[in-house]
C-alpha cells in the first residue's frame, strides 16, 4: 500500500496521468489515434528531441540553460552532411563521431564563456545561438544538402530495424536515455550536477569543482545536440541551413520544463523528462488529426512552458508548506 | 604624525582620492560605446561615401527604429534586475491583432487601440508572471516568446494581411528632415533619459535593481515598479510593432523574428550590466547608432545576412565580456 501511495505521489505519475487521460480523450474523437500505427508515429516525432532534453536537463539541473542547442544541432548536421557529400569515400558511421565532436567543440566554447568570464548563460547562449545559425549558412554557403548525398545506409536507420521493425533512432535515444539515468542518478559527477544546482553556494564548500563540473554539462548538451544534429539527417534525409534545428530548443525546454525539471536547479529526473517528451510526442501527433493546423504547434509548445512553470511553482510551495509543517510538529 | 591613540576613528580624509574626472569619464562604458561608434562611421564612410551624408544616416536608422524604441524600456528592465525576451514576439502579436481586426472591418483608430491594448495586456500576464507567482523572469518570458509569437501564426496563418494606402509609410514622412520613428526614438530617449537620472521613481530602480531586499526595506515598492515596467515594455513593443507594420504596409507573423537578439545586444553594447542596478539611456542611445551603423555599414560591404548574424553574435558576447570587466574595475 505505501509502495503504491509513494508512487502517486511522485511528479512522474502526474504526467503519465496527464498522458493517459490525453490519448483516451483525442481516442474517444477519434479511435485511429490509439492504434499501433499511430503510437509509430507518436515514437518517430521524439527520438530527437528526447535526445536534445537529456542534455538540457543536466544544463538546467545545474541552475543554467542552453539557448543554442538548435544551432548546434544545424551546424554538427550540416557538417557531417557536407562531409557525406564531399568526402564519400569516408565510412558513414564516422559521421556520428564528426556530428559529437562537432557538437562537444561547441559546446565547450559555450560553457568556457559561461565560465571563464562569469556570464549568465542565457546570454552567452543567445549570443552563440546566433553565431553558430550564422556559420552554418557560411560554411554551406546557405546551400541545403540534399537526399542523394546522404548515405542511405543513415537514412533506413529511421525507417527499420531487426527487432519489431521498430527504427534504429528510436533504440539510440532510449539508449541515451538510460545512459543518462546512469550518470545522473548513480555516479558521482552526476550527483555533483544536482548539488551544484541545488545550492551553488555550498557546492564548492563541499569540494565540488564547480568550473569542471558547468563546463561538462555544457559539453555534454553539445554533444548530445550534435548527434541529434546526424540523427536528424538520418530522419528527413536532408540538412537545410536554416530548417534543421530551428526553434528545437523550445520543444527542448518546453519538454524538460513540463517533466519536472525545475527552473531553480537541483531538481529534476530521467523519467520525468522521458515522460514530459512522450506528452508532447502526443500533442503532436494529435494535432493533424484533429485537423488544428501545424502553425499552432510554436503557440503550443508556448503555453506547454508556461503551464509547467505554473505547476512547478505549486509543487514548490506545496514542498515547503509540508517542510514549515514538519518543523511546526517538531 | 598620525594620531596613534585613536587608531579607530576613520575620518572622510582617509578615504581613497577620489578618482580624476578624465578616469571616471573614460572607464565608463558609454565612452567604449561612443568610441565603437565614431571608429564605425570612420570605417563604414571609407566603404561608402554616403556614410558621411546624415541624411543617409537618419534613413537607414528608420529600419532599426522600432527595435531601438523598444530596446530603451528593456534597459530600463535590465537595471531593475529582470529581463524580457518577448518584445520580438510581443510586436508580431500586437500587429497582427492590429491587422487582423482593422480586416474584420474595426474602424483604423479602434484596431490600433486594439493593437495597443494587447501588447499592454501582454506585458501584464509577463508581470503577473515574473511579479505576481515569482517565477524567474528568463524562463517565463522564453515561454512567451514562443507562445506569443505562436498564437500570431494562428491569428495571420501564412498569409499577410495588407493594410491600407493612407497608413503605410511612416518612415518617409520627415518632421524637421528627421523621419518620424527616428525622431520618436530620440524623443523617448530623452524622456526615460529624464525619467531613469533624475525622478526619484528612477533612482528606485537603480535600487531595486542593485539589491531588491535592500530597496524594500527602505521603502520602495520593488514589485510596483517591476510589474510597471513590465506593461510599459509590452507598450513600447506594440508601439513598435505598428511602425514596423506602417514600414512593411503588411503585416505577417514573422515581424521582428529574431528581434530580442538585436534589443539585447542594443542594452549590453550601451553598458548595461546584464546582473542589475547599472546601465543607462545615452549607452543604449548610442549602442542603437552603433548597430544600425554596423549593419548598415555590413550590407553595403555585401557580406551575408548569416555572416552579419554570426557578428551580431559575436558582438554580444564580447560586449558584454567587456562590460563585465569594465564594471569589476570600477567596483573596487
Amino acid at each position: 500500500m505505501n509502495i503504491l501511495r509513494n508512487v502517486f505521489l511522485r511528479r512522474e505519475a502526474g504526467i503519465a496521468v496527464m498522458i493517459v487521460l490525453f490519448c483516451l480523450c483525442v481516442g474517444a474523437v477519434k479511435p485511429r489515434f490509439l492504434t499501433l500505427d499511430e503510437l509509430r508515429i507518436i515514437l518517430l516525432l521524439t527520438p530527437l528531441i528526447l535526445i536534445g532534453a537529456m542534455g538540457q536537463m543536466l544544463v538546467i539541473v545545474a541552475r543554467n540553460v542552453d539557448l543554442s542547442i538548435g544551432s548546434m544541432q544545424g551546424f554538427a548536421a550540416m557538417v557531417t552532411a557536407m562531409m557525406f557529400k564531399f568526402h564519400p569515400e569516408i565510412p558513414w558511421f564516422l559521421g556520428f563521431i564528426v556530428a559529437i565532436g562537432v557538437g562537444v567543440a561547441l559546446g565547450f566554447v559555450n560553457g568556457a564563456l559561461i565560465t571563464l568570464f562569469r556570464l549568465p548563460a542565457i546570454i552567452v547562449t543567445l549570443g552563440t545561438l546566433n553565431l553558430y545559425r550564422g556559420l552554418t549558412f557560411i560554411i554551406s554557403d546557405a546551400k541545403q544538402i540534399d537526399r542523394q548525398y546522404v548515405p542511405s545506409a543513415l537514412k533506413s536507420m529511421s525507417n527499420t530495424s531487426p527487432i519489431f521493425d521498430i527504427p534504429w533512432i528510436i533504440f539510440m535515444a532510449l539508449g541515451v536515455t538510460l545512459l543518462t539515468y546512469a550518470f545522473a542518478n548513480h555516479s558521482r559527477v552526476g550527483r555533483q550536477v544536482f548539488a551544484l544546482g541545488s545550492n551553488p553556494t555550498a557546492a564548492p564548500l563541499r569540494g565540488i569543482r564547480v568550473t569542471a563540473v558547468t563546463l561538462m554539462v555544457f559539453m555534454i548538451s553539445g554533444a548530445l545536440a550534435g548527434l541529434s544534429g546526424i540523427m536528424y539527417a538520418s530522419r528527413w534525409g536532408f540538412v537545410n541551413p536554416s530548417n534543421t534545428g530551428f526553434g528545437f530548443e523550445f520543444q527542448v525546454i518546453a519538454a524538460v520544463v513540463i517533466g519536472g525539471v525545475s527552473i531553480n536547479g537541483g531538481v529534476g529526473s530521467v523519467l520525468g523528462v522521458f515522460l514530459g517528451v512522450m506528452l508532447l510526442g502526443c500533442v503532436s501527433a494529435a494535432l493533424p488529426l484533429l485537423g488544428i493546423a501545424g502553425a499552432s504547434q510554436s503557440a503550443i509548445y508556448g503555453a506547454v512552458i508556461v503551464i509547467a512553470l505554473l505547476i512547478d511553482r505549486s509543487v514548490r510551495l506545496r514542498g515547503v508548506a509540508s517542510l514549515a509543517a514538519l518543523r511546526a510538529r517538531a | 604624525m598620525t594620531d596613534h591613540t585613536a587608531p579607530h576613528r576613520v575620518s572622510a580624509l582617509d578615504a581613497a582620492a577620489a578618482r580624476p574626472r578624465w578616469q571616471v569619464i573614460l572607464i565608463r562604458p558609454e565612452t567604449m560605446t561612443f568610441v565603437l561608434l565614431v571608429a564605425a562611421v570612420i570605417v563604414s564612410s571609407l566603404l561608402s561615401p554616403y556614410f558621411l551624408d546624415i541624411n543617409y544616416i537618419l534613413a537607414s536608422f528608420t529600419l532599426y527604429a522600432e527595435f531601438s524604441l523598444v530596446a530603451l524600456v528593456l534597459t530600463i528592465v535590465i537595471i531593475s534586475g529582470e529581463i524580457d525576451l518577448s518584445p520580438a514576439s510581443n510586436m508580431a502579436l500586437s500587429a497582427c491583432l492590429f491587422a487582423w481586426t482593422y480586416r474584420a472591418g474595426l474602424p483604423m483608430p479602434l484596431a490600433i487601440l486594439v493593437g495597443i491594448g494587447s501588447g499592454m495586456l501582454m506585458g501584464v500576464i509577463n508581470g503577473l508572471l515574473v511579479i505576481g507567482l515569482e517565477l524567474p523572469s528568463i524562463i517565463v518570458t522564453i515561454g512567451t516568446l514562443t507562445l506569443y509569437r505562436g498564437l500570431a501564426q494562428i491569428i495571420a496563418g501564412d498569409q499577410s494581411i495588407r493594410l491600407p494606402q493612407y497608413f503605410i509609410g511612416i518612415n518617409t514622412y520627415l518632421i524637421a528632415g528627421v523621419p518620424v520613428p527616428v525622431l520618436l526614438f530620440i524623443v523617448v530617449s530623452i524622456v526615460l533619459g529624464f525619467v531613469l537620472g533624475a525622478t526619484i521613481w528612477g533612482r528606485q530602480i537603480y535600487q531595486v535593481g542593485t539589491s531588491e531586499i535592500a530597496a524594500r526595506h527602505a521603502g520602495i515598492r520593488a514589485k510596483r515598479i517591476k510589474f510597471t515596467l513590465f506593461i510599459v515594455v509590452g507598450f513600447a513593443s506594440s508601439i513598435a510593432g505598428l511602425i514596423t507594420a506602417s514600414r512593411l504596409g503588411s503585416v505577417r507573423y514573422d515581424l521582428g523574428l529574431g528581434g530580442e537578439l538585436q534589443m539585447v545586444l542594443m542594452a549590453m553594447l550601451g553598458g548595461t550590466y546584464i546582473f542589475g542596478g547599472r546601465g543607462s539611456i545615452l549607452g543604449t542611445f548610442l549602442a542603437a547608432w552603433l548597430l544600425s551603423v554596423i549593419s548598415t555599414g555590413m550590407t553595403t560591404a555585401n557580406l551575408l545576412p548569416a555572416t552579419q548574424l554570426c557578428v551580431l553574435g559575436v558582438l554580444l558576447i564580447v560586449s558584454i565580456v567587456a562590460t563585465n570587466l569594465i564594471y569589476s574595475r570600477t567596483q573596487r
